[in-house]
């Protein structure tokens, strides 16, 4: 690791499944995810560059939000360790992990719908004296850090142009100022990580080249951007680099033109042979263009062909 | 019909001295549902177990009242951590199950006869009330009244109390929940998740509330059992915790004055409800196959739960709750 090396060097990092970064803020190793027969998760190394937009992508059921979870305590690991910025955080609760500066959104948004979009924020300020229950009836021991905490809070709620729902209950809230209303709370945690999990899901296309510019400004205010996403072409607008999830394992990173051609990314997505169309040729040309042996197969086809036979040809036999 | 006293005993019921107890059991209990979103169905277990731990060292080892306060904090304290700690973990339909169950282990306990030496079993504890009679600035045997209703110095003193305990804890409860450590509380209600990946170390707070609520609790059982001045495993039935739900519905959820009003308004309902038809059946007002002098005792709940299910329906937020928060999807 070595961190005199600027954020866009990665540019020089090969595009290698696990490969390393010149500056890591989380590194994942031999992560492991089972939900009985089902492997949701298998990523054997896995690194997140300090400073920079990572977007990770993949098909449904890729293990991405699993791998969230995992990583930010809200689910545990049958195996593996991850270090966030030098701290062992595997096996830590939620909070623990979110108190150390990785916080994370939500696929489905959470706002507290019966608290006032401004209590919203200000329950995401870490460290507060009136949270603690002997000094909570009191004013004086929290009143200042409320009044400090109010304010960056409104300075955030201008920023995510949330300010005139300020006092309005957060479940009047659109679904989009939601997802903005979530970004801006985890803001309030000062984070140096924030893992944002689907953040342009069911959100308008106003919004989202809004929702792309705030995630912009979070790398510009020095903050390491994770976010898992569907709609490509904001993961080519954004992302400096883009790990790809299938099937439980990281199969491909890279930037995002890496990543737009590399066939096993397309395979993952498509299925191999996606530009294949088998039904408007001859068997023989198919049976060659899928790879395979062509003597092998008309064996198999003979075989199924003959088990049909007898399988029939019994049950007529036992009807009568 | 004698409609004064009808009317009087109605309106003596809602602010008497039992009012007033069950009105800080509700309180305690809006800490838990209302504002944590914990449902606790084993209010009436903490109430029980506040009025036994006080009655118990009284009046079987003498010991001073004030040394039985703190008998009172450990007990409720310990059922809180008890139930909290293998449930809080969890989702909180298992508190529901282990609270509405470990309750009625309570009462039952209590009204065994294997431990009446302990408990008094089902004729109740008795013989611990003494310091309040003594304590009392009114002569006990005083009369006074109300209107049409007449009623004792004791009575009137306890009345006195419990609605002077009835501020105390409501004060309590305002400080705590207008500060960020009851903000913590209302996001655990209204999704645990999202506190937890703000920092909050989300089964500490959830812990605290069912303390602070399991405390508030026995302070009212305390104050139910004085006032009659018998502990009784009757007055700690389930519907004790079902009444303080209906009281806290109708005053309106985690609102601070909500348990006051609401006490008021169901204990009236219900006490009007039972004037009536007691003073009907006896004087042959009302048909035989609607209510008799034997059953109506029986209808009345039903008649109030009439009452107080349009009074729900066309306010479903309670008084004191604010309508736009009912239009929310909370899960």
């Amino acid at each position: 690791m070595s961190g005199e090396l600027a954020p866009a060097e990665t540019a020089l990092v090969p595009p290698v499944p696990g490969v390393a970064k010149p500056d890591s803020i989380l590194v994942a190793e031999s992560v492991r995810r089972a939900f009985g027969g089902l492997v949701a998760v298998a990523v054997d190394h896995v690194e997140v560059q300090r400073g920079q937009i990572t977007a990770l992508i993949g098909p449904n059921g890729a293990g991405k939000t699993t791998l969230f979870n995992l990583l930010t305590g809200f689910d545990r690991p049958d195996a593996g360790t991850w270090r966030f910025d030098g701290f062992d955080l595997a096996g830590q609760p939620p909070h623990k992990v979110a108190r150390r500066g990785m916080v994370r959104t939500f696929q489905l948004t959470k706002s507290l719908a019966r608290l006032s979009v401004i209590e919203n924020m200000r329950l995401g300020a870490t460290k507060q004296r009136g949270e603690r229950m002997w000094a909570a009836p009191w004013v004086f021991p929290w009143s200042t850090q409320e009044r400090e905490i109010t304010e960056r809070a409104d300075a955030l709620l201008e920023r995510f142009r949330l300010a005139h729902m300020r006092d309005g209950f957060a479940g009047n809230l659109s679904g989009g100022q939601r997802k903005l209303l979530e970004m801006a709370r985890a803001l309030m945690t000062e984070p140096s990580l924030i893992m944002l999990d689907e953040p342009m899901a069911g959100v308008n296309p106003v919004l989202k080249q809004s929702l792309l510019e705030h995630i912009l400004q979070l790398k510009a205010e020095g903050r390491t951007v994770l976010f898992v996403e569907h709609d490509m072409d904001m993961v080519h607008e954004i992302s400096d680099w883009v790990l790809v999830m299938a099937e439980g394992q990281l199969i491909a990173e890279g930037t995002s033109h890496q990543i737009s051609g590399n066939e096993e990314v397309i395979d993952a997505y498509l299925g191999a042979h996606h530009d294949v169309d088998i039904g408007a040729m001859s068997d023989t040309e198919a049976i060659r263009k899928l790879g395979l042996d062509e003597e092998q197969v008309s064996d198999a086809v003979e075989h199924l062909a003959e088990a049909h036979h007898d399988d029939t040809g019994e049950r007529e036999a036992s009807g009568a | 019909m004698n409609w004064e006293l009808i009317f009087w005993n109605a309106i003596y019921t809602a602010i008497n001295a039992g009012a007033a107890a069950m009105c800080i059991v509700a309180v305690g209990l809006n800490v838990h549902a209302g504002y944590t979103g914990l449902l606790n169905f084993g209010q009436a277990g903490f109430a029980a177990v506040g009025a036994y731990a006080f009655a118990i060292p009284i009046a079987n080892y003498d010991w001073a009242w004030y040394y039985a306060i703190p008998v009172v904090m450990a007990a409720s304290v310990g059922l809180s951590c008890l139930l909290g700690l293998p449930t809080l973990r969890l989702r909180t339909d298992y508190l529901a199950i282990v609270t509405i169950a470990s309750a009625e282990i309570i009462r039952l306990f209590a009204n065994s006869t294997r431990f009446t030496w302990l408990t008094g079993g089902s004729d109740g504890k008795q013989g611990w009330t003494g310091f309040f009679l003594d304590l009392n600035p009114w002569p006990n045997g005083g009369r006074y009244r109300l209107g049409a209703q007449v009623f004792d110095g004791y009575r009137l003193f306890m009345l006195v109390v419990g609605w002077s305990l009835v501020i105390i804890v409501s004060l309590l409860v305002w400080a705590l929940m207008r500060s960020p450590w009851g903000r913590v509380l209302k996001s655990i209600r209204e999704d645990e998740d999202a506190a937890r990946a703000l920092g909050k170390n989300v089964v500490a707070f959830k812990m605290q509330s069912l303390v602070l609520g399991g405390l508030i609790g026995s302070f009212g059982g305390l104050m139910l059992s004085a006032q009659t001045q018998s502990a009784t495993p009757g007055q700690y039935a389930t519907n004790l915790t079902f009444f303080a739900f209906t009281i806290i519905i109708l005053g309106g959820l985690s609102r601070v004055k909500g348990p006051i009003i609401g006490t008021m308004i169901f204990l009236f309902v219900i006490q009007i409800v039972d004037n009536v038809l007691s003073q009907a059946t006896r004087n042959d007002k009302i048909p035989g196959w609607m209510a008799t002098t034997s059953n109506y005792s029986q209808v009345k709940f039903i008649v109030a739960g009439l009452i107080l299910a349009a009074l729900v329906v066309f306010r479903p937020q309670g008084i004191f709750g604010d309508r736009r928060e009912q239009v929310f999807d909370v899960r």
